[in-house]
């Protein structure tokens, strides 16, 4: 019997993501921590927690919260706050970071996947912390602080734990990144940090409503492919314990890319008192009705309403058309990439290819070109040479004699080989051709043998 | 004419208008002031060897270059700043914190940094890492805090002004003891940035000064809108001296804690003063209101909390000292808020404090729907001896009960003196309070009582 048949996983995440203001959250600072020359250049004594550094909350920043709550279908608190969240760590300049306890600014959302709908739980606001830098200097081992990314605006999106697999998990995490970048309000470079993953998992009977016992926390995980095969990972780790008859203990793991594992980082029995309370530092924020509609409209076409859409006009597989969303992820690209298609339809050129060219990367939709160039490459791209007949007889028979290997096994029923063959002639011919024209040809020659 | 360092704010802008004097001469009989006592008394921790350098620049300027005396928990770019505390032993600032930075714009020269209670944390200067302050008025008693060397530099002359901050009575307190005046404005009157914070959530600088009209002119060049913090207001500011002389005819003063136990020696001093307001045409009557030893305990919650929050920052890795540095007073103040913040504790303790906090409000708010200003002693007696904040805990909180109330709500107020003992020397201080950004009111009053009055030394003296 296999787990699948006992347990449900029961999954949830928390991302973070970097708004990409023009300043910090809560300073006048450059919000350029990745571009910055020199470390701590980009601070001043509000970000270095100086004595006497007040935060003055960046107007911009709460509105792109917003803005990503309302393109979510979350709730608005009407009345909402700052908190602070008490703890010690060298790169957290004033001892506590400014968040959101309970008062988050949105709260009740959701996000589909192709596995169902994802209840998002809250969306807040908070200030990230600087950057540990542990080197070794004249045979010491020293630890450094760059303090450029203390006080960017982070914000946090927290879903309920209504996931069910590392698949669902990593297309909520990808629509999630495509949506802030529709939205302009976050770059989402992993690599770099700017989109920060976390995968609470556990496994319950498959029947049972009450949460599990135990979670384990998989932190620090930065590409949605390590998220799916961690989460994998650990639902097999987790089923095999409890087969075992064992409770697995309630922990942060890591995620090992090299080894393909999670690893044991320390274990977690109890929550961390954070001694949340308001910050006196701000006054509470009220937000009126008739601003949040208006800032409602000013949402841009969001991504599933734009598949919709060309499912309907274009006839395209929704799998290829969402796979090509994820790329053109602004509204200005979009905007090019409707203008483009249009033009394709009306000179009636296979919208198919031309997709599958954007997901394969052959061609690029860029805002610097404009659509008639693009037209002009594809069509580049999908023109082919002629040959003359004879060249190819030639350049065919010689292959064939250097491969009769191959032309037995095909004679033997084993028909496979003829993509090998095709490749053979083609690389012989060193011009572009239409493959279509050499298996035929290839085709008649065996078959008549 | 009188030494020029004991000559008013006011005074001393006509006189150097008027170039009855210098610069150089008022610096001069300040510094000799400084250089006699300032090793007995220990009111400046750092003196401004540039302080007339940089006054003879600003002669032009508002401010004229007086000599100003700076409590030392505002950040003051290239002069050390400690706030008391060794773990900022070392700890030059790199910038302005906003009043000193107005301060500096209007001509003013910051003369030294004053000694205060480590942090801000207490009411005697007794606490201070760097020794305690003597009260200029009689040094065998202590002059009160936590601006305690502020208030001292006043009283004994070691400035033409003063700057403080206040939390519940750091500015009103240490003036009532020295036989100063003090203005603490309201709540987000003036910027906060650059002050190191004791409770961000009634953290208030404000002057402490010779007359009530130094206070008041000094406030004009300190309050409003800041943009590097977020809790001053964009009310407009009106000139605080506007309503100076005005006649007190119809104004009603509410006169509060007549019935608290405890009081009764200030209560009879003041009783002997509530005349002067009836000739002059004020109505005056005696109301009751939420007892204020409830304030001790809303605000020693909510003050211990913000603390412990606030000092987290000074966790060892930048500054240069680690945590074993904190004083006594410090601990016990981040024990205690760490303790009520926990999980399990912030609703019973936090959270309670702040509801009881807005019944404080509320009573007020209240009063203030019958009387215009409301008048109460400063603090319950006259400065205290030396010594007696040791094994003391609370000493801070029960002296300033009278002003955590209003404080708690944010409501200005202004100390100025209406008793002297003719044989300690020490003062009694009379507390007026108004609403919400009425400071003005405040010092309409506070002024006409001092000029109808023989306490105040540095007014009776010309």
């Amino acid at each position: 019997m296999k787990w699948q048949d006992k347990y449900t996983p029961v999954i949830g995440l928390e991302v973070h993501a970097e708004l990409k203001t023009d300043s910090k959250m809560f300073c006048g600072c450059v919000n350029d921590p990745f571009g910055a020359e020199k470390p701590n250049s980009y601070t001043c004594p509000v970000c270095l927690g100086m004595p006497g550094g007040l935060p003055v909350p960046n107007k911009k920043a709460i509105e792109w919260t917003l803005k990503i709550g309302l393109a979510t279908d979350c709730q608005i608190n009407n009345f909402s706050k700052f908190d602070r969240k008490h703890y010690f760590y060298p790169d957290l300049a004033k001892g506590y970071q400014i968040s959101q306890h309970d008062l988050p600014f949105c709260y009740n959302g959701h996000l589909s996947t192709s596995e169902g709908i994802v209840d998002i739980t809250r969306i807040h606001l908070e200030e990230d912390t600087g950057k540990l830098l542990h080197k070794t200097i004249q045979d010491k081992k020293i630890t450094l602080i760059d303090f450029n990314r203390s006080g960017v605006p982070l914000v946090e999106i927290v879903t309920e734990p209504n996931i069910t697999s590392g698949a669902q998990a990593k297309e909520f995490g990808k629509k999630l990144r495509q949506l802030l970048r529709f939205l302009e309000v976050a770059d989402c470079d992993m690599e770099q940090g700017g989109m920060r993953l976390e995968a609470n998992i556990s496994l319950r009977k498959i029947g049972e409503t009450d949460l599990p016992p135990y979670k384990v926390e998989v932190k620090n995980i930065n590409s949605f492919r390590f998220m799916e095969q961690a989460i994998d990972f650990e639902l097999e780790r987790q089923a095999t314990l409890l087969e075992a008859g064992q409770v697995p203990t309630q922990e942060t793991r890591g995620w090992d890319s090299v080894k393909n594992k999670t690893f044991a980082q320390r274990s977690k029995e109890e929550a961390e008192d954070y001694r949340y309370f308001p910050e006196p530092d701000i006054p509470p924020f009220t937000f009126e009705k008739s601003y949040l509609e208006k800032l409602r409209e000013t949402l841009p076409k969001l991504p599933e309403a734009q598949a919709e859409k060309w499912q309907a006009e274009l006839d395209l597989p929704l799998d290829l058309i969402n796979r090509v969303l994820i790329i053109h992820n602004s509204q200005v690209k979009l905007d090019r990439l409707n203008e483009i298609l249009a033009e394709l339809k009306s000179q009636d050129l296979n919208l198919i290819n031309f997709f599958n060219d954007l997901v394969n990367k052959k061609i690029k939709v860029s805002i610097q070109k404009d659509a008639k160039q693009t037209i002009l490459e594809f069509r580049k791209l999908h023109d082919t040479e002629t040959i003359d007949q004879t060249e190819l007889n030639n350049i065919m028979q010689t292959v064939l004699k250097n491969n009769q290997d191959a032309v037995i096994k095909y004679q033997a029923g084993q028909t496979q080989v003829m993509g090998f063959l095709i490749g053979q002639v083609m690389k012989n011919i060193n011009k572009k051709i239409d493959p279509k024209i050499v298996r035929q040809t290839l085709q008649t020659a065996l078959e008549a043998d | 004419m009188s030494k020029l360092n004991t000559l008013t704010l006011q005074q001393t802008l006509t006189g150097l208008k008027q170039k009855e004097f210098s610069l150089a001469e008022l610096y001069q009989a300040t510094l000799e002031a400084i250089d006699e006592k300032n090793k007995e008394l220990n009111i400046y921790l750092t003196l401004n060897n540039e302080a007339l350098k940089k006054a003879e620049k600003s002669s032009n300027l508002p401010l004229m270059g007086v000599p100003i005396a700076v409590k030392d928990n505002f950040c003051t770019q290239d002069l050390r700043t400690t706030a008391s505390s060794k773990i900022l032993n070392e700890f030059v600032p790199q910038f302005e914190s906003t009043v000193t930075k107005k301060l500096l714009e209007a001509g003013g020269v910051i003369l030294g940094k004053t000694n205060l209670d480590a942090w801000a944390h207490g009411s005697s200067t007794e606490t201070s890492d760097y020794g305690r302050t003597l009260n200029p008025r009689n040094t065998d008693h202590l002059p009160g805090g936590s601006s305690g060397g502020s208030a001292a530099a006043v009283a004994a002359d070691f400035c033409t002004i003063a700057i403080g901050s206040e939390t519940a009575g750091s500015l009103r307190q240490p003036a009532a003891w020295c036989g100063a005046v003090a203005l603490k404005p309201t709540y987000g009157r003036v910027s906060r940035y650059g002050v190191a914070a004791m409770a961000s959530s009634t953290d208030s600088p404000g002057p402490i000064a010779k007359t009530v009209e130094d206070a008041a002119i000094m406030l004009n060049f300190l309050a409003g809108f800041d943009s590097n913090d977020a809790t001053t207001s964009s009310q407009p500011v009106p000139d605080f001296t506007a309503q100076l002389g005005k006649s007190l005819k119809g104004i009603k003063i509410g006169v509060l804690y007549q019935d608290i136990a405890g009081l009764e020696m200030v209560n009879e001093q003041l009783e002997k003063q509530l005349s002067v307001f009836k000739d002059l045409g004020a109505i005056v009557g005696k109301t009751p209101a939420l007892n204020p030893r409830y304030a001790i305990s809303v605000y020693t919650v909510v003050q211990r909390g913000e603390v412990s929050s606030n000092l987290a920052r000074y966790d060892g890795i930048r500054y240069g000292s680690n945590r074993s540095h904190f004083g006594a007073e410090a601990k016990r103040r981040q024990m205690l808020g760490t303790y009520t913040l926990s999980t399990g504790y912030a609703g019973k303790y936090y959270e309670l404090a702040q509801r009881i906090r807005t019944l404080f409000i509320e009573d007020l708010n209240h009063l203030f729907e019958k009387y215009d200003v409301l008048i109460a002693p400063t603090s319950p007696g006259f400065a205290k001896k030396i010594g007696v904040t040791k094994r003391a805990a609370m000493f801070g909180e029960l002296e300033d009960m009278l002003l955590e109330p209003s404080s708690l709500a944010g409501l200005p107020g202004i100390n100025v003196p209406y008793y002297r003992d003719p044989e300690t020397n020490l003062f009694l201080g009379l507390n007026f309070i108004t609403p919400m950004w009425q400071e003005a009111l405040a010092v309409q009053v506070a002024d006409a009582f001092e000029k109808n009055t023989n306490w105040n030394t540095w007014r009776s003296k010309s």
